[in-house]
């Protein structure tokens, strides 16, 4: 009769192996799936920079490349460090990703969603990418976003601030650092009844598609909180240059505030032409007329000029701040560039450089360890204090600024002024909160 | 009734612009026969000339501050420009002030030499093609100079102020008997209105007042003819199409305040000002304007709440859905000659 090799011993030992296997997570045990989306060869990995490049968020995008390639660089090793310095994570030592080199495409989004995709989509088939960052538009950032899903790619969104980003078109793929509608609109209200009191009527001009959509939603929920009426909410075409017509039955409506739910260039021109129709110089209820632009970036500001000051609206970051993780990235981006990044470039280089560090901790590029690396992450030293990856919808929680025109600016770059910088509680919301409703990440899809 | 003043008074103003447009337009292909596409690029560069003159007036040498210091840390560098240093502080800021008015001086001549070179050099080895070759070759003119435009001056759009010691608003109301600040209107929009009126005015008067207008007008009508008469027609031809290229400039300058220009400022124009030529007749001058009011009024109107409550979304259709009504009731257009675009 043969003995049996097992005993007691042996087999409480190899299922407690067994069972602390089963339990890493998953990420830690990445590298067991069959494979994955181009998986990097050799000692170079690519990843892909989508952006505008033409189209009227040029500008924006060309600054998101800018602090790309800085990214880039100092993932490499080269310049001076930037974040990689002041980052609360200590995994990025210049030596690339996982000791590979990062190399990086571009594409051109044009800012139209269609594009965006062909571009992703070439990135992904022909360049081989692991990782697609950037772009500026929401409806830009959904379309990839849901490419990058079916793709089996990690989709690092750039600048898109609509709620369904990360509400209902949330995608287990995709994550977004940039703040959204909802967290404008938390970290205006108490602002503007401060400023403004609780007896406002609000007359909203709305960009008609997601982005303007949720963006009213979220600031009309919160000023309607304050005690606002809201006399009209008027959706504008995208694009639409002249919006006198628009602007014209505000004289008599009986609003004493107008909120202007436009980005780019369609709200320099609504608020240059709402200021030359005189609105600010109108007395309406006994109160001055005000003019609010939730969503605010630098180059808005700049393409405003003298119509913005004293405007209320929000950034994700700005370049002002006091930190150590600003002061490090507008040194590096300022010395590079000779002027300081905008709010898009900052949200970019900080996603590069998140995807890097998740890559590095949870040891694969597979995109299932990487999204697992990221979900619940907790960091801090990128330049917005303390900041969550939320698990449930891959939405990054953070404080929010509150921004206004400046009065007597000293330079072209200090247009805005920080009034207030909003707690991260403040600005936090339930994964199930109705604006966000009707959305499933669904499962990691790791492609090949 | 004060809605609807003041989108009457939108409704001018935008079709001043859509009218000046299509002047130009129904200038060349009246005379040359030729289906302009790049004709809004036309208008774009005049809007980029007002930008340029800004930029030159604004021209500045740098002075180091050392009290201050930029976002890097350093001293701050302040720039002063040269027209303050010669002309004193408060010449100098009016000339800057004036910057858009003043590049009126600088768009003719530049809007001339630009149409006389697009002319010769391109527009004329096109008369005896087809008008989609014409369409097609226009077009990629027109994204070419969009695109050189935004290499020299960016995508994103450029303030160009009107002069600040214009009041912002003028109070129209009072002048129509209504109590104070119940229609005001921005004053620019009207010194807008009242500058292509004097434009078109002085395009009608050189067309039908000069010997030179009365033979544009012949060879209009009949080319061949008056080419056997011994008249260098296509001469004047070549003069006509830098006019047009002048009114369109012209239009595209006053028009900065109004709208922040950007690379594509005149693809935004060309396709509503070619369904005003359309609307208003191939060919025919007085059409092109009084289409480009109508439209404006028209499209201003659509805009107003009380309308779209009852037609969701007619503002972004209704220029559209006039041309298709007025291609099918009456092809040749509003005040069209018979025979053209009818076939």
């Amino acid at each position: 009769m043969k003995n049996s090799r097992f005993t007691r011993r042996g087999v409480l030992k190899t299922g407690a192996i067994g069972g602390a296997g089963l339990a890493l997570p998953q990420y830690l045990r990445a590298d067991g799936h069959a494979g994955f989306t181009n998986a990097p060869q050799g000692d170079t990995v690519k990843i892909g920079f989508n952006v505008p490049q033409t189209g009227p968020y040029a500008e924006e995008g060309l600054d998101e490349l800018r602090a790309q390639e800085l990214a880039v660089e100092h993932l490499n090793g080269m310049g001076d460090g930037g974040m990689l310095n002041t980052f609360s994570e200590k995994n990025l030592d210049g030596t690339g990703i996982l000791g590979k080199k990062v190399e990086f495409v571009t594409g051109d989004t044009q800012t139209k969603s269609d594009v965006a995709r062909a571009s992703a989509q070439q990135m992904i088939e022909r360049e081989g990418v692991i990782m697609v960052n950037g772009g500026s538009s929401s409806g830009v950032a959904i379309a990839v976003q849901g490419l990058c899903q079916e793709a089996g790619i990690i989709f690092m969104a750039g600048l898109t601030h609509s709620n369904d980003t990360t509400g209902k078109d949330r995608k287990a793929n995709g994550f977004r650092h940039f703040f959204n509608g909802y967290m404008s609109g938390a970290a205006l209200g108490p602002v503007l009844e401060a400023e403004y009191g609780n007896e406002r009527q609000a007359y909203h001009l709305t960009a008609d598609y997601t982005w303007g959509w949720t963006q009213q939603e979220s600031i009309q929920t919160a000023t309607e909180a304050l005690g606002w009426g809201t006399v009209q909410n008027v959706l504008t075409p995208v694009g639409a240059g002249d919006f006198s017509s628009y602007i014209a039955p505000i004289l008599n409506s009986g609003a004493d505030t107008l909120i202007l739910n436009h980005y780019g260039g369609d709200m320099v021109n609504s608020l240059s032409q709402a200021v030359q129709f005189g609105l600010r110089d109108r007395q309406v209820n006994g109160k001055d007329f005000q003019i609010i632009v939730p969503l605010y970036s630098e180059l808005m500001a700049a393409g405003a000029g003298e119509n913005i000051k004293g405007v209320f609206g929000s950034m994700n970051w700005n370049w002002q701040l006091q930190d150590e993780g600003t002061a490090a990235f507008t040194r590096s981006f300022g010395e590079k560039y000779g002027f300081p990044p905008s709010g898009a470039a900052h949200t970019c280089y900080v996603q590069t450089l998140l995807y890097a560090d998740a890559v590095t901790r949870a040891g694969t590029f597979n995109p299932c360890g990487v999204a697992e690396a990221l979900e619940g992450f907790e960091f801090d030293g990128l330049g917005n204090g303390p900041t969550l990856y939320r698990a449930d919808d891959h939405q990054c929680f953070k404080d929010v600024l509150v921004m206004k025109g400046a009065e007597n600016p000293t330079n072209a770059f200090d247009t805005l002024e920080i009034v207030e910088v909003t707690p991260r509680a403040q600005v936090e919301y339930p994964q199930d909160h109705p604006m966000f409703a009707g959305g499933d990440l669904g499962s990691c899809n790791p492609g090949a | 009734m004060q809605d609807i003043i003041i989108q009457i008074l939108n409704g001018l103003d935008k079709g001043s612009a859509y009218a000046l447009i299509a002047l130009g337009l129904t200038l060349i292909f009246g005379t040359l026969g030729v289906v302009n596409f790049a004709h809004g690029a036309l208008f774009l560069v005049g809007a980029f000339v007002a930008v340029t003159m800004q930029r030159i007036l604004n021209l500045s040498y740098e002075v180091i501050d050392e009290s201050q210091t930029d976002f890097l840390g350093n001293p701050l560098k302040v720039d002063t420009p040269y027209v303050i240093g010669w002309f004193g502080e408060s010449a100098g800021n009016t000339l800057i002030d004036w910057a858009v008015p003043l590049a009126i001086f600088l768009a003719i001549p530049v809007m001339l030499i630009i149409g006389f070179v697009m002319e010769r050099g391109l527009i004329k080895h096109f008369y005896k093609r087809p008008h989609a070759d014409q369409i097609l070759v226009t077009f990629g003119l027109a994204i070419v100079i969009g695109e050189i435009v935004k290499a020299f001056y960016g995508a994103n759009p450029i303030q160009t102020p009107a002069p600040s010691s214009l009041p912002r608003t003028i109070d129209f109301g009072t002048w129509l008997g209504y109590e104070a600040n119940a229609i005001v209107y921005p004053t620019w929009r009207l010194v807008y209105f009242f500058f292509s009126a004097i434009i078109i005015a002085g395009v009608f008067a050189f067309l039908q007042f000069t010997t030179f207008g009365m033979v544009v007008r012949a060879g209009m009508a009949d080319r061949e003819t008056v080419g056997l008469l011994g008249i260098n027609i296509d001469k004047r031809f070549t003069i006509m199409f830098g006019l047009a290229a002048s009114v369109a400039g012209l239009a595209g300058v006053m028009y900065t305040p109004i709208l922040s220009p950007h690379y594509n400022l005149g693809m935004d124009f060309l396709v509503l000002s070619f369904v005003v030529v359309v609307v208003g007749g191939m060919g025919s001058l007085p059409g092109a304007v009084l289409a480009g009011f109508l439209l404006g009024i028209l499209q201003s109107f659509a805009s107003m709440n009380e309308v779209k409550a009852i037609l969701p979304g007619i503002d972004q259709i209704i220029i559209y859905l006039i041309a298709i009504i007025v291609l099918l009731v009456r092809p040749r257009g509003l005040m069209g000659r018979a025979g053209v675009m009818e076939d």
